[in-house]
C-alpha cells in the first residue's frame, strides 16, 4: 500500500528523515518495499521564457515557441492559447515522465521538431487547470527546476502489508504505528458538522436480513449536493497513492476509505426504490445477474450478499456498487453507506466474481466494526464542506449484536520465557498502551489486555508477546542457543540412500538434472504408452500455468527426453544424465496419489568422451546395463536378475532390446533402447538408452549392514567350458542355472565369450564360461575340481540341450 | 717391474682420457674393442705377462687384472650413461598427451546446496524427514492455522488438483505430519519440492524448500535467533550480518523474516536487493499454539520454533546465479559448472 508522507503528517509529526522512518516501519513489521520522491520528475521541468513565437506553417492551431532556459533556447511546438511572447512557463525536457504516465519526447510535430513540452498545471499533476500552459511569475529565473520553484516535496512509501494487519490499510492506521514507534502524539481528523434539514429516520431506513453476514450497517443522508470535480487537494492525495479522481462525492468516499480504512459507498438516493436499504441475499430467479458501476454484468450466486433498495439490488455488498444507483452529475441526494461485512462472505463473492476492489480487499481482511460511525461522519462533513450538501439530522446505525472484546491474560514470566527476554511488567504495559491496547493489572505477574477494536488479529497471549517483541525490537532480543538433549541428528536411511545413489551415478559419469514434476498430458502418447497402462493414471492440475504442465508426471522419461532435446538443440550430442524424483500415480482427483521415488537415466551419443585413445563408438545397451549392475554391486545387492521384457509390454523401448530388472519375483525396473517412434515423436535425431528403477522398492532390498567374511586362505582353481546351444537361449539362464545348482565349491562364474558363425552351426551359438572353484577349508585336488566341473557340465548339457565344441 | 707398471698405467690413463672424449655408445664400444677386445691393448699386455720372469708375473698379472676390471666398469658405466637417453626415447611415451578420460558426472547445484543445509542442521542434532508432495488441504493449510477463505491463502498461489487436494505450497505440512506421529521433543529438518503458480526471473512453478522444526520444553525466540544465526553464518559466511524482522505467518507467533546483508552490494543498495541493502532468506517464528492444538500437543508444557527457506534462493546467492530457470533447463553446460 502506498502512503504519502505529506498526508501522513496531518496526523502525526515525523521528526526523522523518510529513509529512517522506512527502516523503523520495516523493523516493526510493516515492510517498506520502496521509498520514492513523488516530485522527482519536476527536476526535469525547467522555468522557460518564450522569447520568440510564430505560427506553425502546417497547423493553424499550433505555434512554434523559442523557449529560453538560461543556457540555451529550445524550439517547442505548443497548442496552448495563452502561450505568449515573454511569458514564463514550465518546460518539460525530453525524458520527463509526467504523472499521467506519458514520457515527454523530442518529436516531430508536422515537420517541426519539438524539443520538449510546455505544460499545464494538470499535465504536471500540480493542479486542475488544463485550459492552457501554467504561467509562472515573471520574476522566476529561467532554467531553475520547477521542484525548486514550487517547493514541492512529498515522499511515497510503499508498504507490503501482511494479511494480519488490515488496521494499517489506511493513513490513520500507519499514523498510529508511527506515533507509537516515534513516541509522538496522534491527531486524528476532527469530525463535526452542523445537523440540519430534517430527521433522517423520516427519509430512509435500513433493514439487515442477514446479520451474520452484515454485523453493522450505518447510513447518512446528505441533500442538495452539487456533483463536480473535487478540489485539487483531494485529487492530489488520491493521485499520490495511485487512485483516479472521479467526482467530489465518489472522491470523498475514496478519500475517507484511504484516510480511515473504512470502505464507504455513495448511492444516489433518488435512484433507490422506496428510498431505503435492505441488506439481503438474492431473492429468486430474477436476481441472477447484476450490473456493477463499471458497466459489467455480473452473475450472482445464492450466497452473494447484496445491498438492495425496497425492490431491487443496488450494490454487491463490500465489493462494488451498481450502475443503477451510482452518483451522476444529476445527483442531489446522497445516501452514504458505512458498513461492516463478514470477511469470508466478501472474500467468496470477490473470488466468484473475479473482482478485487479496494473495498473487498479491506473487508476480506477485516474492517474495524467500531470505526463505522467515525468514517460515516467524516464523509458527511466533507460532503457538506466540499459539495455544498446539507446533512439530514442524525444517522441510521443498525448494529444488532455488538461483539464484546474479551480480555486476554498475559503472564510476564511466560512472556519472558517464550521470548528469551527479561522484560519488567511496567515496560510491557507501556508498550501495549502505546499501541492503544487497554491494560489492567491482575497481580504482580499478570495483566489483562483488551486489544483495540481495529486489532482483530490479536486474540491470544502469543499475539501480545509478538506486539511486545515488536515494540522492543526483534534485533534487541538476546541471541541464545536452546538447551536441548545432546543426541545427535540421526540419518534418515531413505534420504541417505538417495544421496548415495546420486553420488554413485555421478561417479559413473552421469550428471544430475531436476525437471518439473508436471508434464504435458500428451507425454504418454508421445511415449506410445498403451491405454490402461499404469502410466496413464495421471493426476490433473486444475490450474496449470501452461498445457505443458497440465498433469503430474507418471514417469521420469519425458523429463529426460525434454532435457535431451534441449541439449541436442544446443549442439551437445553426447549426454549422460539422470534424475531421482517422485512420480505420481493417481488414485482419483479427490485423493492423494501414490508417490513413488524413481531413478531414471539416459545415455545417448558416444560411449566415452572424445579422446585420442579411443575410437569413437556409440554407447549401447551393455554400457548402460553395466552402470545398473555396478550400481547394485556398489550397494552389495546380489540376486538381481535381468530378463527379456515381453514385446507387448515394451511401449517406448525396443522389443528385443528391453530388459526387466527383477529382485526375486518383483520387477523393480527396466532398461532398454528407445524406439524409433519415440525418438521421432520427440523430434530427436539419435537413439538413446534409458533405465528406470523404483527407488522406494529398491531401498528395503539393500543390505543394511555389511558382515565381514574371511578372505580366502586357499587357492582357487579355474576351469573353462564352452557350450554350443540354441541361438535364442539367454546366457543369463545358463549363468543362473549354475548358481541355482548350489555347488558349494563354485565361487564365481565369468562369461568369457559368446560367438555365432562359422564353424558353429546355423541357429546355434557358443557360450564360453570360466568357473572358479574354491574351498574355504583346503586346497582343492584336481579330482575334486574335476568332479564338480563334470557335474556342472553334464547338468548344463542336459538342461540346455547343449553340445561341446568338436 | 716399474716399467711394466708404468706401461699398464699409461694404457689406463690413455683409455680413460679417450673415454672422456667418447660422445656416444658406439665410440665407447670401439674403445672397448681397442683396449679390452681380443686384440686389445690390455689383453695383449696380459698375454705378454707370460714373457716375464716367473717371480714378476703374479704382481704384474694382479695389477693388470685390476686395471682391466676398472676399465670394464668404466666402459660399462660410460656406455650406460651415453646410451640411456636414446633407449628411454625408444621405449618412452609422450607424457603430455591427455589421459584416457574417466567418467565425470556432476550433482545438481540444488542438491549440493540442499545437502549443505541439511548437513549443518544434522550436525546441530536435527533429524531429516520427508513428506508427500501432493497434499490434502488439511495438512497444507488447515492444520497450519490457514482456514479456508482466509486472506492468508493469497500469500501462496496454489496449484489445485481438486477442492481438497493441492500441490503442497510449502514444506510446512511435513511439520504437522511429524508432530502427528511423534511426541516431543522434536528436532527435524524437512527438505523437498514445493509448488506455486508463479513464473518469472525469480520464481518457478516448482522450487525447493527446507523446513525446520524444534519442539521442547522452554524454547525461546532468542534460541530461534541463535540457531538461525549459527546456520546463516555457516551456510554463507561467518561474517554475514543478519537481522530478524517482524512478519506474519499463520502458523507462527511471533513470526519473523530473516534478512542477510546483501551479498552483492554489502548493504549499499543494488538491483538484487531492490535497493534495500537486505536480502530475505528465511521465514521463521515460534510455533503457533493453534498448530500445537491441532496435533494434540500440550501447549502449557511445550513450545518450539519453525523455520523455512528457499533452496534456490540460497543457491543463487551462493553461486551468483541470476536466473532461477537455469536450474530446471537441464543444460549440461550449466550443470557441468558444479
Amino acid at each position: 500500500m502506498k502512503i504519502s508522507l505529506n498526508w501522513l503528517q496531518h496526523y502525526v509529526s515525523i521528526p526523522i528523515p523518510p529513509a529512517e522512518l522506512a527502516d523503523r516501519l520495516t523493523m516493526a513489521g510493516l515492510e517498506v518495499e520502496a521509498v520514492t520522491a513523488r516530485y522527482a520528475y519536476l527536476d526535469h521541468v525547467l522555468v522557460g521564457k518564450i522569447i520568440g513565437i510564430r505560427p506553425h506553417p502546417e497547423a493553424a492551431n499550433l505555434r512554434i515557441c523559442d523557449v529560453d532556459t538560461g543556457d540555451r533556447t529550445h524550439c517547442v511546438v505548443c497548442g496552448a492559447p495563452n502561450a505568449d511572447l515573454n511569458v514564463k512557463a514550465p518546460l518539460a525536457l525530453p525524458g520527463t515522465v509526467l504523472p499521467n504516465g506519458t514520457t515527454v519526447k523530442s518529436s516531430n510535430i508536422r515537420g517541426v521538431v519539438s524539443e520538449g513540452m510546455l505544460c499545464s498545471k494538470a499535465e504536471l499533476g500540480i493542479g486542475r487547470d488544463h485550459s492552457g500552459i501554467y504561467i509562472l511569475d515573471a520574476d522566476q529565473a529561467e532554467g531553475v527546476p520547477l521542484s525548486e520553484v514550487l517547493h514541492l516535496s512529498d515522499t511515497i512509501i510503499d508498504i507490503g502489508l501482511t494479511p494480519n494487519r488490515p488496521d494499517c490499510l489506511s493513513v490513520i492506521g500507519i499514523a498510529r504505528e508511527v506515533a507509537a514507534l516515534l513516541d509522538q502524539p496522534l491527531t486524528p481528523p476532527a469530525v463535526h458538522y452542523p445537523p440540519t434539514n430534517g430527521c433522517i429516520t423520516d427519509m430512509t431506513s435500513v433493514t439487515i436480513r442477514n446479520p451474520d453476514l452484515c454485523p453493522r450497517y450505518a447510513a447518512a443522508l446528505v441533500t442538495g449536493v452539487a456533483v463536480a470535480p473535487s478540489p485539487f487537494w483531494i485529487q492530489d492525495y488520491l493521485l499520490a497513492i495511485g487512485l483516479k479522481p472521479i467526482n467530489n462525492i465518489v472522491d470523498i468516499t475514496n478519500y475517507v476509505m484511504m484516510e480511515l480504512g473504512q470502505p464507504l459507498h455513495a448511492f444516489d438516493c433518488d435512484c433507490l426504490d422506496e428510498h431505503r436499504i435492505v441488506v439481503r441475499t438474492p431473492a429468486g430467479e430474477n436476481e441472477k445477474t447484476f450490473t456493477t458501476l463499471d458497466g459489467k454484468e455480473r452473475r450472482l450466486s445464492e450466497e452473494t450478499l447484496l445491498i438492495c433498495d425496497g425492490k431491487k439490488p443496488v450494490a454487491i455488498a463490500g465489493v462494488m456498487g451498481g450502475e443503477n444507483s451510482e452518483i451522476t452529475s444529476a445527483t442531489t441526494r446522497v445516501l452514504i453507506e458505512s458498513a461492516c461485512f463478514h470477511p469470508i462472505s466478501i472474500r467468496k463473492t470477490a473470488k466468484n466474481l473475479g473482482l478485487n476492489t479496494d473495498a473487498s480487499h479491506r473487508f476480506e481482511r477485516g474492517v474495524d466494526p467500531e470505526g463505522t460511525l467515525t468514517a460515516l461522519e467524516r464523509a458527511v462533513q466533507l460532503m457538506v464542506e466540499i459539495a455544498g450538501g446539507a446533512p439530514a439530522d442524525g444517522i441510521i446505525d443498525e448494529y444488532p449484536n455488538p461483539a464484546p472484546r474479551l480480555p486476554i491474560n498475559l503472564d510476564i514470566n511466560q512472556t519472558n520465557r517464550h521470548l528469551g527476554t527479561r522484560f519488567a511488567i511496567d515496560d510491557v504495559v507501556h508498550w501495549l498502551e502505546s499501541i492503544s491496547f487497554s491494560v489492567t493489572r491482575i497481580d504482580a505477574d499478570t495483566i489483562a489486555v483488551i486489544p483495540p477494536s481495529f486489532r482483530m488479529d490479536v486474540s491470544r497471549p502469543e499475539d501480545l508477546m509478538e506486539e511486545v517483541a515488536r515494540m522492543w525490537g526483534y534485533d534487541r532480543i538476546e541471541t541464545t542457543l536452546p538447551k536441548i538433549s545432546a543426541d545427535t541428528g540421526r540419518l534418515n536411511r531413505n534420504f541417505e540412500t538417495k544421496q548415495q545413489i546420486k553420488d554413485r551415478m555421478t561417479g559413473f559419469g552421469f550428471s544430475e538434472i531436476i525437471t518439473y514434476s508436471f508434464i504435458a498430458k500428451t507425454a504418454c502418447d508421445r511415449l506410445d504408452i498403451p491405454a490402461g497402462d499404469i502410466s496413464r493414471r495421471m493426476l490433473d492440475v486444475l490450474n496449470p500455468l501452461s498445457e505443458d504442465q497440465g498433469v503430474m508426471r507418471t514417469s521420469l522419461i519425458p523429463g529426460l527426453l525434454d532435457m535431451m532435446k534441449t541439449n541436442m538443440s544446443r549442439n551437445v550430442k553426447n549426454l549422460k544424465i539422470f534424475e531421482l524424483g517422485k512420480i505420481f500415480i493417481s488414485n482419483g482427483q479427490e485423493r492423494q496419489p501414490e508417490e513413488i521415488e524413481m531413478l531414471a537415466a539416459l545415455w545417448t551419443g558416444s560411449r566415452s568422451a572424445s579422446s585420442w585413445t579411443v575410437k569413437p563408438a556409440s554407447c549401447d545397451f551393455y554400457d548402460l546395463k553395466g552402470v545398473v549392475e555396478a550400481l547394485f554391486g556398489s550397494f552389495k545387492l546380489e540376486n538381481i536378475r535381468f530378463s527379456a521384457m515381453p514385446d507387448a509390454a515394451c511401449a517406448y523401448t525396443r522389443p528385443g532390446r528391453t530388459a526387466q530388472i527383477h529382485f526375486d519375483e518383483k520387477c523393480i525396473g527396466r532398461i532398454g533402447e528407445l524406439t524409433a517412434s519415440v525418438i521421432e515423436n520427440h523430434d530427436l535425431k539419435q537413439s538413446a538408452f534409458v533405465f528406470e528403477l523404483n527407488v522406494d522398492a529398491l531401498i528395503p532390498l539393500l543390505p543394511e549392514s555389511i558382515i565381514f567374511s574371511p578372505v580366502p586362505r586357499f587357492p582357487a582353481a579355474e576351469r573353462d567350458i564352452t557350450l554350443i546351444v540354441d541361438k535364442y537361449t539367454p546366457a543369463g539362464d545358463i549363468l543362473n542355472d549354475i548358481f541355482t545348482r548350489r555347488e558349494t565349491l563354485v565361487e564365481n562364474v565369468l562369461l568369457l565369450d559368446v560367438y555365432s558363425g562359422d564353424p558353429i552351426p546355423a541357429g546355434k551359438k557358443s557360450v564360453s564360461l570360466r568357473i572358479t572353484y574354491r574351498s574355504p577349508a583346503e586346497t582343492l585336488s584336481d579330482q575334486q575340481v574335476l568332479t564338480a566341473h563334470g557335474r556342472i557340465s553334464e547338468g548344463l548339457i542336459h538342461k540346455f540341450d547343449a553340445l561341446l565344441p568338436a | 717391474m716399474t716399467r711394466l707398471n708404468q706401461t699398464i698405467e699409461a694404457i689406463k690413463s690413455e683409455a680413460l682420457a679417450a673415454l672422456d672424449q667418447a660422445g656416444d655408445p658406439e665410440a665407447v664400444k670401439a674403445l672397448s674393442v681397442k683396449y679390452l677386445g681380443r686384440k686389445g691393448l690390455v689383453t695383449l699386455f696380459l698375454r705378454n705377462i707370460t714373457a716375464l720372469p716367473p717371480e714378476e708375473r703374479p704382481a704384474a698379472g694382479k695389477a693388470a687384472n685390476i686395471i682391466k676390471q676398472e676399465l670394464e666398469a668404466s666402459f660399462q658405466a660410460a656406455e650406460k650413461r651415453l646410451s640411456t637417453p636414446g633407449d628411454q626415447q625408444e621405449s618412452g611415451i609422450d607424457v603430455t598427451l591427455p589421459g584416457r578420460p574417466a567418467p565425470v558426472g556432476t550433482l545438481h547445484p540444488l542438491t549440493r546446496i540442499n545437502r549443505r543445509i541439511c548437513d549443518i542442521f544434522n550436525r546441530m542434532g536435527f533429524n531429516i524427514a520427508e513428506g508427500p508432495e501432493v497434499e490434502n488441504d488439511y495438512h497444507n493449510f488447515e492444520a497450519l492455522n490457514i482456514p479456508k477463505n482466509h486472506p492468508a491463502r493469497d500469500m501462496q498461489d496454489t496449484f489445485y488438483v481438486s477442492d481438497n487436494i493441492v500441490l503442497r505450497t510449502h514444506t510446512s505440512p511435513i511439520q504437522v505430519r511429524i508432530m502427528e506421529k511423534h511426541a516431543p521433543p522434536i528436532r527435524v529438518v524437512a527438505p523437498g519440492k514445493v509448488y506455486r503458480c508463479d513464473s518469472d526471473l525469480t520464481h518457478t512453478p516448482m522450487f525447493h524448500q527446507v523446513e525446520g522444526l524444534l519442539v521442547d520444553t522452554n524454547v525461546s525466540f532468542g534460541d530461534l535467533k541463535g540457531i538461525l544465526t549459527a546456520f546463516v553464518q555457516e551456510v554463507f559466511d561467518v561474517k554475514t550480518s543478519l537481522r530478524f524482522r517482524p512478519s506474519f505467518f499463520p502458523f507462527t507467533e511471533p513470526s519473523a523474516e530473516v534478512d542477510i546483508l546483501c551479498v552483492m552490494c554489502r548493504g549499499k543498495g543494488c538491483k538484487v536487493c531492490s535497493h534495500t541493502g537486505w536480502l530475505e532468506v528465511m521465514g521463521c517464528g515460534m510455533v503457533h499454539p493453534a498448530v500445537f492444538e491441532n496435533v494434540g500437543y500440550d501447549t502449557s508444557k511445550y513450545n518450539g520454533f519453525a523455520f523455512g527457506m528457499g533452496v534456490e534462493r540460497i543457491a543463487m546467492l551462493h553461486y551468483g546465479i541470476n536466473d532461477i530457470r537455469l536450474f530446471f533447463e537441464g543444460d549440461v553446460r550449466f550443470l557441468g559448472q558444479f
